[in-house]
This record gives structure tokens, C-alpha cells and sequence, in this order.
């Protein structure tokens, strides 16, 4: 489909070797606030879900501070990640060509990324994260808000409180494994994490990884310049 | 022969006494396991006689007076009771109804001391993160250990009965002790002691059965058919127990409900989702290692880059 899935921050540096922007300082800015956010929450949070895991509350000062901190940090992410969400929504709509990419999992799993069809800037799996991610943002902060009893204790009634707590331990188990899965996947494609240090990721990796989002830059004629020196 | 209701009516004794009821006397304890205790203490209960109460509020004086709360001056909404809820400076509250016994056509007023229940399953226990912040002892008192407390109001979503309170100050937890620093040192709670009409007593749990029941004959014989004790099993009774004239629905004395236990969705957070939530987060961490271990990295080549380059040049 002609779906354009590019960003406007995107841009090819033709060199030796190709350089493609990915992500600009705000966007990069943007995603660490909420990395380091989404895992202070979940030190914080896990501390709450098991009694074996209490100690961690330690890295906070302790339980009555992990537990005031713990609600205030879940704001930050909140917003952070609406900064996100605005940024990205439209390059993970869903496409048609994303259901063959996706039938062809054993590939994908396989790393035989040749007999997949070209990806554009994400991939389905990407844009599952990124959506699975936005709703469980979304039901994290509002059972969230449930169970801030320090504010808003008269908003909801035990009960309504109960399952609030309830599906926010839930919500919280799925948005961890969707990090691990997250940051797993980072490591494994190598050359992907510096799209997030240095913004930007070799022409190569964009050939092997988003083929189609490097043809449609070049189609577009979005070079800028030389490539960045080597650092 | 009476069974002795061992409320101290007598003076305590003036000399410092030790406290009889100490760390070795816990049975459980919030996120944490104890080792069984060495000795089992006789189980105590409090007993309050809803039919003999009068309404004075004596105690909650007695309650304010010996845990040196503050209880805010409230106005008049034209009820009696007040302050309007229980609060953390707070911990018993005389809750007032005005039944209208279709039976017999006679307007009932209604009167109960709520507070704390000292559940033998505390739901408030089961649902708190932080270590030793409640604890139950063998004699069956739950006690919230205030410097253990991170004032998360989890054991507000365990408890059946909508009783713990947090404080605006402290940020902790706050309900009825049912006196554990006087019953350690052999006295009875301060409420207890303070009843002008002996509605609440105190002593062992199988002494304050045996006053109720002859209670309840009683009211039976006063036509009170319905008359009966409050123990709820669903909570595996309780270490404060009510007698009701009408036991058959306690909702009509300010919602005590008729059969409380730990609510199921507090049983499924506390249980089943712990279980879930590792085994969840342990499997996506192990299908990396795995993926890992049977793949190796997904390493660009130097192919990929020659490609990007070409692609490049052909449309730069």
C-alpha cells in the first residue's frame, strides 16, 4: 500500500556507509524520559506486587516513599508517552501488506528477514508493541487513578477499587512483558539501538530491517547533505 | 453458673507490668512468614450485645481517651452519629438506624458499635505489601504496626467490612488495636471498660459464646425469635462478635454484612495473579534467552549496507 510511513525528521545521508536519520533529539529525549519512567515504575510497582520483591522499594528511600513516588512517576510516563504516541500513531496504522508479513512468522522468528515482505518504518510486531503499549498505558493510569487513594479515595467505591487493583497488577505483568520482548528485540536486531542514542542507523540496517521505508526516502529524494562524520 | 465476662471492672494494678503479648505470639504477619509460635494463647473476643447498648458513646469517649486521638468537631447533619464514618483518629463508631420492624409495626432504634472485627482471616492482612505491617497474634488481635506501614490502603480493598482508615499525617493505616497494649498487660479494652451497661465484654473467646448465647435465649424469650450471634464464618469468625436481635438479616444494622468473606477479586490479586505475573515475565525473559541461544543476533551484512549504498546512488 502507498501509505507514507515516514517522519519528517527522516532523512538519508548518502555516504560510505549510508546514514539515515530515524529519530530527532526531542523524539529521542521524549523516549528516554519514558524508558526510565516505565522502569522505575516497575521496580516500584514490583515491590508492591510481591513480598519477595519488597526490597526494592530501598532504591526509593523506602515503602511509605516508593509509594508516594510510585503514583507521581506513573503521570510522568503517562505524558511522556502521549508525547510518543503523538509522534509515532500514524507510522504504526496497521497495513494490508503487515497480515502477510505476519503469516510468514517462522521468518521472522528465523531471522530469514529476505522472504518477508519489505517493512516500512515498523514492522507489525513493532506496531503491536507500540499499540499494546498505549492501551495498557491507558489502563494502567486510569485503574492507576483508582487507586490513588491519597487524592482520590471518594472516586471510586471498594469494590471498584478492588478490581481497579486487580487489573492494574495485570496490565502492569503484560506492559513487562511486552518491555522484555521490547528491549529483547533491540538487542537482537543489532545496529537498532543507536537509532535511539545517535538518532540515526546505517543505510544497511534500514535496507535489511525497513526496506520499504528506505526506498520510499529515497523515492521522496529526502537526502540531506554527506553523511554525518564518522564518530 | 455465669460465665465470667472478664471485663476489668476493678482498678488496674499501679506497678509497671510486662507486656505479655510480644513478637513470639504472632501467627502471621504481613508479607512475611513466622515461624510457629512456642505457645498458643487462649483466643479473646469482645462481645457486644447490640440489644443492650444505649447509644452513649461512652466508648468512643474511652477509645479516644486511651489511644490519645483527635477526632475533628464535625457539624450537625441532623444524625447522631459522629463523627459521620470511622477516620484514623477514629477507630469505633456507634452507627444509628431507625428500623421499622414490619412485623410488629414498631419503629426499632438500632444501634452498633462498629469497628475492627479482628477477623481470623483477615483480609486486610492477606492484601498488605509490606512486611510486618499487620499482624495477627495467637490470642486472634490484628494489629497494624504503624513504623512497618506504607500507608498503600491495600488492606482498605482487603477488608470485608470498610474499616482501616489512612491517616492525612502519617500516611498510615489506622483501626481498632481491641486494646492490644491493655490485653497484653492483662486488662480488657478501654471500651470494654467504659460501657455503662455492660453491652461490651471482653474475655476469652469461648466464655464471651457461652455469655452470648444465654443473651440470646433471653432476648428468644423476650420474643425476639431471631436473636442470635454474629460470628461469621465466611472470615473464619471473629475476634469481635456482635449479638443481634436480629440476626437473620444483620444488613438492617448499618450494612454489617450478612455473610463477609475476603472478596474473590482480593483472592485472585493475592493468589492467582502472582503466579501468572512471574511465570508471564519469566517465560518472555526465557523465549529471549532461547531465541537467543538458537538464532544467534540478526547481524546487518555488509551486503545490506552495499545495497543501501547502490539504492542510494541510483536515486541521489
Amino acid at each position: 500500500m502507498a501509505t507514507t510511513s515516514i517522519e519528517k525528521e527522516d532523512a538519508i545521508h548518502p555516504g560510505k556507509p549510508v546514514v539515515v536519520d530515524r529519530y530527532n533529539l526531542g523524539a529521542r529525549v521524549n523516549h528516554w524520559i519514558t524508558a526510565i519512567s516505565l522502569i522505575l515504575l516497575a521496580l516500584s510497582g514490583l515491590a508492591f506486587f510481591h513480598p519477595s520483591l519488597f526490597f526494592l522499594t530501598g532504591l526509593f528511600g523506602g515503602g511509605q516513599e516508593a509509594r508516594a513516588f510510585h503514583p507521581w512517576i506513573g503521570v510522568l510516563l503517562f505524558f511522556s508517552f502521549a508525547g510518543l504516541f503523538i509522534r509515532f500513531w500514524r507510522a504504526n496504522l496497521p497495513e494490508r501488506s503487515d497480515r502477510e508479513w505476519l503469516a510468514h512468522a517462522n521468518d521472522v522468528i528465523a531471522g530469514n528477514e529476505e522472504k518477508l515482505p519489505e517493512a516500512g518504518r515498523y514492522n507489525p510486531i513493532q506496531k503491536f508493541n507500540f499499540w499494546a503499549m498505549s492501551l495498557l498505558i491507558i489502563a494502567l493510569i486510569v485503574t492507576g487513578l483508582a487507586i490513588w487513594d491519597q487524592y482520590f479515595y471518594e472516586w471510586t467505591t471498594i469494590p471498584q477499587k478492588r478490581v481497579a487493583v486487580l487489573l492494574h497488577s495485570l496490565a502492569a505483568v503484560a506492559l513487562i512483558c511486552i518491555w522484555i520482548v521490547h528491549v529483547y528485540a533491540v538487542i537482537w536486531a543489532r545496529g537498532t539501538l543507536r537509532a535511539m542514542t545517535r538518532g540515526s542507523v546505517t543505510g544497511g540496517w534500514a535496507w535489511r530491517h525497513h526496506r520499504r521505508w528506505l526506498k520510499e526516502l529515497a523515492e521522496r529524494h529526502r537526502f540531506k547533505g554527506p553523511a554525518a562524520p564518522a564518530e | 453458673m455465669e460465665p465470667s465476662p472478664h471485663t476489668a471492672t476493678s482498678n488496674p494494678p499501679v506497678s509497671a507490668a510486662t507486656s505479655n503479648l510480644t513478637e513470639r505470639d504472632l501467627v502471621r504477619r504481613s508479607a512475611s512468614t513466622v515461624p510457629p509460635p512456642a505457645r498458643q494463647l487462649e483466643p479473646v473476643a469482645k462481645l457486644i450485645d447490640v440489644s443492650k447498648c444505649i447509644g452513649c458513646k461512652a466508648c468512643q469517649s474511652a477509645c479516644v481517651e486511651w489511644n490519645d486521638t483527635n477526632p475533628a468537631v464535625e457539624t450537625n447533619t441532623g444524625i447522631y452519629e459522629n463523627p459521620h464514618d470511622l477516620t484514623p483518629d477514629m477507630f469505633t463508631l456507634m452507627r444509628f438506624t431507625e428500623w421499622d420492624n414490619p412485623q410488629t409495626g414498631n419503629l426499632e432504634w438500632l444501634i452498633r458499635k462498629d469497628g475492627c472485627m479482628h477477623c481470623e482471616d483477615p483480609g486486610c492482612l492477606k492484601a498488605c505489601p509490606a512486611p510486618g505491617a499487620i499482624v495477627q497474634y495467637s490470642n486472634g488481635i490484628v494489629d497494624f504496626i504503624h513504623e512497618n506501614c506504607i500507608g498503600c490502603g491495600y488492606c482498605i480493598k482487603g477488608c470485608p467490612f470498610n474499616i482501616p482508615r489512612i491517616s492525612k499525617v502519617d500516611h498510615t493505616a489506622y483501626k481498632c488495636t481491641l486494646c492490644s497494649d491493655r490485653v497484653a498487660v492483662g486488662q480488657g479494652p478501654a471500651c470494654a471498660k467504659a460501657c455503662p451497661t455492660h453491652a461490651i465484654s471482653f474475655g476469652t473467646k469461648e466464655d464471651m459464646k457461652k455469655l452470648a448465647s444465654s443473651r440470646i435465649e433471653d432476648l428468644k424469650s423476650r420474643g425476639y425469635e431471631n436473636a442470635g450471634l454474629y460470628d461469621p464464618p465466611g472470615v473464619g469468625g471473629t475476634h469481635v462478635m456482635y449479638v443481634l436481635h436480629h440476626n437473620d438479616q444483620p444488613e438492617i444494622y448499618s450494612g454489617l454484612p450478612k455473610d463477609p468473606k475476603v472478596s474473590p477479586v482480593v483472592n485472585a490479586w493475592k493468589g492467582m495473579t502472582k503466579y501468572i505475573g512471574f511465570a508471564a515475565m519469566g517465560l518472555a525473559a526465557a523465549a529471549g534467552v532461547l531465541h537467543s541461544a538458537l538464532t544467534g543476533p540478526n547481524r546487518v551484512t555488509r551486503e545490506d549496507e552495499e545495497k543501501a549504498e547502490d539504492l542510494v546512488k541510483e536515486k541521489a
